[in-house]
């Protein structure tokens, strides 16, 4: 049965759409038929991540409103054979989806799909609540820092309550913390919160931890996802966090401060 | 056709009814607050039907034009069904204008209201409903019935509520309320998460939002939480934040919170 997983945080610029971008690909990359939807509809980036803007042609809302096929907007991506995108409308807004239509989207992706990655826009309005409402999974996406770490805590109490599954009293949604632009050096001198610090507040189970990478930043530029990067720590931790997504049971990498060559020398820490 | 057969059946049942207790005879300022209140929800009445309390006018002398009103209330999608209390002169104008009479409910050993998170922007008009749940699952509770059967019997015997069990997370922006009795939370309650109930409140797990007890004015209610971290508490309305920190010797601590007169009382929960 196709899983439905949505990528969501609350507070904007915490890295959903870069994640949404790697975690898909490393899904597709693993065999899985996976779909990728952009739920920011007038704010569309994931085409850009995944380097894929210049072939959108229709697009979710075209779907909704029935004027093409789903087949006609799904984008197939350029570096995985499994994944396709449905990418955003650049020139609605948010009031242009609707539960009807993203459910019908859904159900027809659920016939050919293993896993359908919602990514979802920041905030807790409409857009944010059409990604969500019928989640199997949710991945909850945070940066080691309280403002962020409030408005994750606030976007785990609305899936509990309003969500599809909470609505009609099923199993509730799967929760997955993921931290993403983490510092040990900072955590440890006391500008950021630590991993620990974060699930004391929050409480859900951790997926794993991104370390904060210039990488991340060049890969949306140049249009791929982060996962597919050459030796970076960035992509290794994607490639853990869909490992652990899948079941293995992996150790928690990026956690600790990097030893320094003096450090490993002196043999400190 | 058969007589055999029942077309109807009378029966006795005890309904939730929202009140609307009426502290004004000027029709236009009660028109107006009422009007600016119901845009604020517009939905939020739907058709419910709504019992007029008129003990506050019922010295007055004064009456109301009751047909009125309830056309008025009608065409904001409020249904007068009766009223509740008023002189013998207001009872009877309100059955010229079609509208029912309720048995007035029995008196309560517990009149006050002014509960600290009781937000009253509106002088004229004080509408006794359930606050707003984030349709959290598990939270419904039963509005105060208005005519309960044997009302010498409940006045004697305030009803048993069965105390309200939450086990899941209470995080920012929820609120939980446990109308008429107790709240259990046996998880964390999130800073911004808002617990709300009649009677006591317990917290086994961090508590760190607010905790509002005794929100219908009952002073003996307490607060009781295994790891102090509250923003603010209040007990019958008297209320406590924390500008400066927790104090020291109950900061993340088992303790609890009771009122002595008009103060806050928090204490460290010893064995």
């Amino acid at each position: 049965m196709a899983k439905v997983i949505v990528i969501t945080s609350g507070k904007g610029g915490v890295g959903k759409t870069t994640t949404s971008a790697s975690f898909s690909s490393g899904l597709a990359l693993r065999g899985n038929k996976t779909v990728v939807i952009d739920f920011d509809v007038g704010l569309r980036n994931l085409d850009l991540i995944m380097g894929c803007e210049r072939r959108v042609v229709y697009d979710i809302i075209n779907v909704i409103n029935g004027e093409v096929s789903l087949k006609q907007a799904l984008i197939k991506d350029k570096n995985c054979d499994n994944l396709f995108i449905l990418p955003a409308s650049q020139t609605r807004d948010k009031d242009a989806l609707n539960l009807e239509g993203v459910a019908r989207i859904l159900e027809e992706l659920k016939q050919s799909f293993d896993f359908i990655v919602c990514d979802s826009p920041a905030g807790i309005e409409s857009g944010a609540f059409m990604a969500m409402y019928f989640a199997d999974e949710a991945l909850v996406v945070t940066n080691p820092e309280v403002s962020s770490v409030r408005d994750s805590d606030r976007i785990l109490g609305i899936l509990a309550a309003k969500s599809k599954r909470a609505v009609e009293g099923l199993e509730p949604v799967k929760e997955h913390l993921l931290v993403t632009r983490y510092d040990p050096k900072r955590v440890n001198a006391g500008e950021m919160l630590s991993v620990t610090d974060i699930q004391e507040i929050l409480r859900i189970p951790l997926l794993g931890v991104i370390p904060e990478s210039e990488s991340v930043l060049k890969a949306s530029n140049s249009g791929t996802p982060a996962i597919h990067l050459d030796k970076s720590d960035v992509a290794d931790a994607y490639r853990d966090v869909v490992g652990r997504f899948m079941g293995e049971e992996l150790p928690m990498r990026f956690v600790a401060e990097k030893a320094g060559f003096l450090k490993r020398l002196l043999g400190g820490r | 056709m058969s007589i055999e057969i029942p077309a109807f059946k009378i029966k006795t049942g005890t309904l939730p009814v929202l009140q609307l207790h009426i502290l004004t005879t000027d029709m236009a300022q009660l028109k107006e607050q009422l009007a600016l209140r119901l845009k604020l929800t517009p939905d939020f009445f739907a058709s419910t039907p709504i019992a007029l309390e008129l003990s506050a006018i019922a010295e007055s002398g004064a009456g109301l034009n009751y047909a009125e009103l309830a056309s008025f209330m009608l065409e904001h999608g409020m249904c007068a069904a009766g009223i509740v209390g008023g002189s013998a002169e207001q009872r009877a104008a309100a059955v010229q204008a079609g509208l029912g009479l309720f048995t007035e409910a029995p008196a309560r050993n517990v009149t006050k209201r002014e509960a600290g998170h009781a937000i009253t922007a509106n002088p004229a008009v004080e509408l006794h409903e359930q606050p707003e749940l984030p349709g959290f699952s598990g939270v419904e509770s039963e509005n105060q019935p208005v005519d309960p059967p044997s009302a010498q019997v409940a006045a004697e015997t305030p009803p048993v509520r069965a105390t309200m069990v939450i086990d899941r997370p209470v995080r920012t922006g929820q609120r939980i309320y446990a109308e008429g009795g107790n709240l259990v939370v046996l998880a964390i309650v999130n800073a911004g998460a808002e617990l709300i109930a009649d009677g006591d409140i317990h917290v086994y797990a961090p508590m760190r939002g607010k905790a509002i007890a005794g929100a219908r004015g009952n002073e003996a209610a307490r607060i009781f939480v295994q790891g102090m971290e509250a923003e603010l508490l209040s007990i019958a309305g008297c209320f406590k934040v924390f500008e400066d920190g927790i104090p020291e010797n109950v900061r993340g601590k088992p303790a609890q919170v009771h009122l002595e007169g008009s103060r806050l009382h928090i204490q460290p929960l010893m064995h």
